[in-house]
């Protein structure tokens, strides 16, 4: 910017080529900085989306935090709805902030929810049966949010690179409590073993819908492309998808458990997995809130949120005096 | 006195004692879990499940301490006791509302804030008793927990203090919660059948001293948020330390166990 002109007075372009110097420039952007509208509006359908998902994330877990088969294990399942929680806290906290010139609250977040109009992730849409699930929720879909996250660490928007630091590194115990699960299973009795494949199987076209269509063709939807040119993400769906399989699939297949995928193979030529592609008809379904789960604990949420109406009331009450 | 100094008579009536406290936070910890989602707001629901996190430690602390005294597996008791031999008072193993956890839970804060308020005081002046008992684990436990339940009698008491100081309906809603938990709020109270026992091997304070600390403190706390003093606090679906318990306590005790009870022999 040249000195003596003041930011104010420059054109709408010209803020918007400063705004872009310096993302490429990877500067961090902060909540009272310029930004373009469009940006402004990426983050907060991104950031309100995920920190709604950590919150319905932490229904089908709460299902099985009674349930859970040890002392050990209820204390390590309470802790990780409790981080869940706190996750999504700490996002609505940044979505608020980006919100608050368009007028917007927390309030209209739980409305955009219980509309429908506010998404959230396709996983916690599904049931979650067995102690089984509990074990794959924590340690594969745990372990695809970490990521899908940790792309995200060095996001352009300042406040949700540091929120996400902080989420990532509990993720990594989410992910370890997963683990110690599945291996006891895993090397239990035979029942045992097969409650666990039966949850893989359940559970493996939503972990390939988890990152998301291949490109915008599947959805017709090209925020992960905008995204990128904003350096909010690094990678594409496709991109993290196979970081996964790299990850996760030796490891599954190294506990003795198939993979519901007969075509599933590493292609040495190309350095890709070759897999068999998820419904993206059916994604879009449940997503729209056509899960299997989705009404029902969209429903908890409504409920409590009328149920305590009275004590928000309460609590406005007094700050008033 | 260590394990090995005590008196068989002493045994028995710390191995009653440490069933009442360690059944008290099971039980109310699990209540407490199932409003996971269901809390007035977020930071509500990160806040209360911190507290049922820590009050699931407390019990597994006490649970840890009975195994050492030859109880069996602290899993197994957690788990596989009948509810006959629970030892927890009624009061806390009441349901949290109409419906349940998963389904159209109807849930009322106003009880949740109540309960949990005239339990964490009565927690608060037990701990402080117990940090003086004369069975040492017991004294160094109770001073490990104490860290974590001063925080959450804090909270509670915010929470009391804050509805019964504002709108018409929030004072209606708690005092409705007030009657309701004073009914059963003796059973929290009481040392059981074994009292005599527990307070002659100097486990903890008498139960009539540790209760009128208690009234002491309600009556100071209603007073000054304008309520008035409901009078004794009442049993009046008996005792829940002689083992006396409600449905309640059955289908809660289903629930925690349904996965540990298909084979408690493997590991999970
Ligand atoms: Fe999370
Ligand atoms: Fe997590």
């Amino acid at each position: 910017m040249t000195v003596g002109v003041s930011f104010n007075q420059l054109s709408e372009e010209e803020k918007m080529q400063h705004f872009l110097d310096r993302i490429n420039a990877g500067e961090k952007i902060e909540p009272d900085d310029w930004m373009p509208d469009d940006y402004r509006l990426q983050l907060i359908r991104l950031i309100s989306m995920h920190g709604i998902s950590e919150i319905m994330g932490a229904l089908p877990e709460k299902e099985w935090v009674p349930k859970a088969p040890s002392l050990h294990r209820k204390l390590a399942i309470m802790a990780k709805v409790q981080d869940e929680m706190g996750h999504g806290q700490l996002l609505l906290r940044v979505a608020e902030d980006l919100m608050a010139p368009l007028g917007k609250t927390r309030h209209d977040i739980m409305e955009d929810l219980f509309s429908g109009k506010l998404k959230f992730h396709n996983v916690f849409h599904m049931d979650a049966p067995t102690w089984g699930d509990a074990g794959i929720i924590a340690w594969l879909v745990d372990g695809a949010a970490i990521i899908s996250q940790s792309m995200m660490l060095d996001s352009s928007y300042g406040p949700y690179a540091r929120a996400l630091k902080r989420i990532c590194a509990e993720e990594v115990f989410h992910a370890q409590h997963g683990e110690s699960i599945i291996l006891a299973m895993a090397e239990g009795t035979p029942e045992q073993r097969q409650m666990l494949q039966d949850a893989l199987n359940r559970w493996w076209e939503s972990l390939i819908m988890f990152f998301g269509p291949k490109s915008a063709k599947e959805t017709g939807n090209s925020n992960a492309d905008k995204n990128i040119m904003y350096k909010i993400r690094t990678k594409t769906n496709e991109d993290l998808r196979q970081e996964f399989f790299t990850k996760y699939i030796p490891r599954i297949w190294s506990l003795g458990l198939t993979i519901p995928d007969d075509t599933i193979r590493f292609d040495e030529e190309s350095k890709m997995w070759i897999y068999m592609d998820a419904d993206w008809s059916k994604f879009k379904q449940i997503v729209s809130g056509n899960g299997p789960q989705s009404q029902n604990r969209l429903d908890l949420r409504r409920r409590s949120y009328k149920n305590n109406e009275w004590v928000r009331e309460a609590l406005a009450a007094k700050k008033a005096i | 006195m260590t394990q090995e100094t005590l008196k068989p008579q002493e045994k028995a009536a710390l191995i009653e004692l440490l069933y009442q406290m360690g059944d008290d936070d099971f039980i109310l910890s699990f209540r407490g879990s199932e409003w996971l989602g269901l809390a007035p707001h977020i930071e509500e629901d990160v806040a209360f499940s911190s507290i049922s996190q820590d009050m699931m430690g407390h019990a597994n602390l006490y649970y840890h301490l009975l195994e050492d005294l030859g109880e069996g597996e602290a899993d197994r008791l957690a788990h596989l006791r009948s509810p006959d031999q629970f030892r927890n008072a009624i009061i806390l193993e009441e349901v949290n509302g109409p419906g349940t956890y998963l389904k159209e839970p109807e849930y009322d804060w106003a009880f949740a804030v109540v309960r949990n308020y005239f339990y964490a005081v009565h927690k608060q002046i037990r701990l402080d008793s117990l940090r003086h008992s004369s069975y040492g684990p017991l004294a160094e436990a109770a001073r490990k927990i104490m860290t974590e339940q001063y925080y959450h009698l804090m909270h509670w008491e915010i929470w009391f203090k804050q509805l019964m100081t504002s709108t018409d309906e929030a004072i209606q809603r708690m005092n409705a919660a007030i009657e309701k938990v004073w009914k059963d709020f003796g059973g929290v109270l009481t040392l059981g059948p074994s009292y005599a026992e527990i307070v002659k091997a100097n486990l903890i304070d008498d139960e009539a001293v540790m209760k009128k600390r208690w009234t002491n403190k309600m009556e100071a706390v209603l007073k000054e948020v304008g309520a008035g003093y409901p009078g004794e606090p009442r049993m009046e679906r008996g005792n829940g330390r002689n083992g006396v318990h409600t449905d309640d306590l059955k289908q809660a005790l289903s629930t925690l166990s349904e996965v540990y009870a298909t084979n408690p022999a493997t590991g999970w």
